[in-house]
Parts: structure tokens; C-alpha cells; sequence
């Protein structure tokens, strides 16, 4: 599997998502610029974390225009696996790939820490290689991550099966305690909480590796299902 | 030339909580003015187009499109005739 991780100027956890892929998963891992045009050579693309364009007008709000994006919208159109992480997940809130938008967290405070997440949803991509119920340990480090949807999208995404992550005990004021959503087809996964930093028992927590295994046994099964 | 000043004002909806807004409520009472209520943070922006048929629509397609996010803002502007070199 060939994995894209798009780098927008002020990424920071780009490096992260890149060793998580290749050291981590095993898998073939490139850094995409975010002046490049296509992503055709890629089975996955991943949106790091970090405050690209320094958050400026509001977070994600002046990458969503980069030149990769069209790239990125046909690659969720096409039915590849995207996962935007933190800063990834604000991107593709304002490109509109997903619903809401995020708000300064509830306490104001940057908070950056390790928290429990439930597992909501195993029945995507993502996620198929965990429980539901589950309770897993990942780490979030976020000002913004205060997730809000209205009530209509809210009712929307609970039956649809479309909220993936909650947090077991909300830190941001997030709606319905929403860690993370995936769009009406299943493959563009946004989240808050960053699975890349947690990998490796010497992390703190291995929960997150478990997401990356998920996807590349998608990306096996369609393949082989490809070939049949 | 005629040139337009356009004033955009962005603010949070009124059914979004405002988190700073509350902090800097907070921080009014602590000074001593305990009336302060409702406190709203919002953002300015302010350009200069060149004068043209589609002005309107321009702006409103900048508010819509990149200026505010109408999941959680609302915006309204103003705009002035300035006559420059």
C-alpha cells in the first residue's frame, strides 16, 4: 500500500504519520507537497496534524484552497482511504468533505494528553481491526477541537453509524463527545486524537496502530477481490 | 478611480457557544464592570475592490466561500465609495 501524507506549510506531525506508516505499518510512505496537482499514485492519503497557514482567518480555512485539494477530493471520490488527524480533520471540515466545524475548546486551554476513546463504529475501513465498545487510549493536543454540527446533522450522523470515535470523558466540549466522523461512503475518517502517536507500547499506548492495520487490510481485500 | 472599501463583519451564530467570549466576560466582571453581559468575540476584515457590476455577488461569495464558515458564523459587511488616484 502507498501512502500519501500531504504537507501543507505549518504541518508539524507530518513526520509522525510518515515513520507511523513505513516503520510502524510496514508500508510504503511519501511526504506530498501541497503544490502538487494529483495523488494518483497513491492508495491512501493522510492529513497530518499541525497549523497550516498558522490557523490563520480559522483553522484550516486557507489550506482547504491549496492546489492538492481537487486531488484530494476526487481520491474520496474514487473511494480511497483518507484520514485527516487534528489539524487533517479541521482541513476537511472546511473542504467540506465532512460536516461541522470546530470551535475553541470549551476550557479555552490547549490540551495535550492522552485520553480514553470509545469505539463506536467497527464496521468501516478504519476501524475493523477493533471492538465496538472498546475503550482505547489515544493522545489529542488540540486548542480547537471542540467539535460542533446542528442538531439535524448531529441525529444525522448517530444513525447513519457515522460517528466512529467519542471521547469516554469530554475534554473540548465537543457535540454528542464526538472524537471523530466519517463521511456518508465510509472512507474519509476526520479526527482529533492522533492514532500516528500511538504506535508503540513505548509511546504510551499502542491503540492507534491498530487504525493503520485496518486500512491496509482493506486495501488487501479490495485488491484481492481485484484480481479475482 | 472609484474604488469600493468593503467592512466585513463576522460573527458567531447565535446558537454557537463562545468560549472566548465568556473568558473575556469573565475577565470584565474581575475589572469591576459586573453589568457586562453577552459577550461576543467576532473578527474585522477589511479590503478595497475596484468598483464593478458583480460587487455584491463578489463579496458575498468571498463571505460565503472563505471569509466566514456558515456552519458556525454569520457575516454582514458595508460598503463605502472611495474615490482614489
Amino acid at each position: 500500500m502507498k501512502t500519501a501524507v500531504i504537507v501543507f506549510p505549518g504541518s508539524n506531525c507530518d513526520a509522525d504519520m510518515y515513520h507511523a506508516i513505513r516503520d510502524n505499518l510496514g508500508q510504503e510512505a511519501e511526504f506530498v507537497w501541497h503544490e502538487e496537482t494529483s495523488l494518483d499514485d497513491f492508495d491512501a492519503v493522510m492529513i497530518p496534524g499541525g497549523f497550516s497557514y498558522g490557523d490563520y482567518l480559522r483553522t484550516g480555512a486557507i489550506a482547504r484552497f491549496s492546489r492538492i485539494m481537487p486531488a484530494l477530493v476526487q481520491a474520496a471520490e474514487a473511494g480511497k482511504p483518507i484520514l485527516g488527524v487534528c489539524n487533517g480533520f479541521q482541513i476537511l471540515l472546511e473542504a467540506g468533505l465532512l460536516p461541522g466545524a470546530m470551535l475553541r475548546n470549551r476550557g479555552l486551554k490547549f490540551i495535550c494528553r492522552p485520553v480514553e476513546l470509545e469505539v463506536v463504529n467497527n464496521r468501516t475501513l478504519f476501524t475493523s481491526l477493533y471492538e465496538t465498545g472498546e475503550t482505547i487510549t489515544i493522545p489529542i493536543a488540540h486548542g480547537e477541537g471542540n467539535y460542533y454540527c446542528d442538531e439535524t446533522t448531529l441525529s444525522a450522523l448517530k444513525a447513519a453509524g457515522r460517528i466512529v470515535f467519542k471521547y469516554r470523558d469530554n475534554p473540548n466540549g465537543s457535540v454528542g463527545d464526538i472524537a471523530g466522523i466519517v463521511n456518508e461512503k465510509g472512507n474519509v475518517l476526520g479526527m482529533m486524537p492522533h492514532p500516528e502517536r500511538a504506535v508503540d507500547a513505548l509511546l504510551g499506548s499502542a491503540d492507534g496502530l491498530r487504525l493503520f492495520q485496518s486500512i491496509l487490510k482493506h486495501w488487501r481485500e479490495s485488491r484481492a477481490a481485484l484480481v479475482r | 478611480m472609484v474604488v469600493k472599501k468593503v467592512k466585513v463583519f463576522v460573527t458567531l451564530k447565535e446558537s454557537v457557544l463562545d468560549p472566548q467570549g465568556k473568558a473575556v466576560e469573565a475577565a470584565l466582571h474581575q475589572l469591576g464592570f459586573s453589568g457586562v453581559k453577552d459577550v461576543r468575540i467576532g473578527k474585522y476584515i477589511e479590503f478595497v475592490v475596484a468598483d464593478g457590476a458583480d460587487g455584491e455577488r463578489d463579496i458575498r461569495a468571498m463571505c460565503e466561500k472563505l471569509l466566514a464558515n456558515t456552519v458556525i458564523e454569520d457575516y454582514r459587511y458595508e460598503v463605502e465609495e472611495v474615490v482614489s488616484l
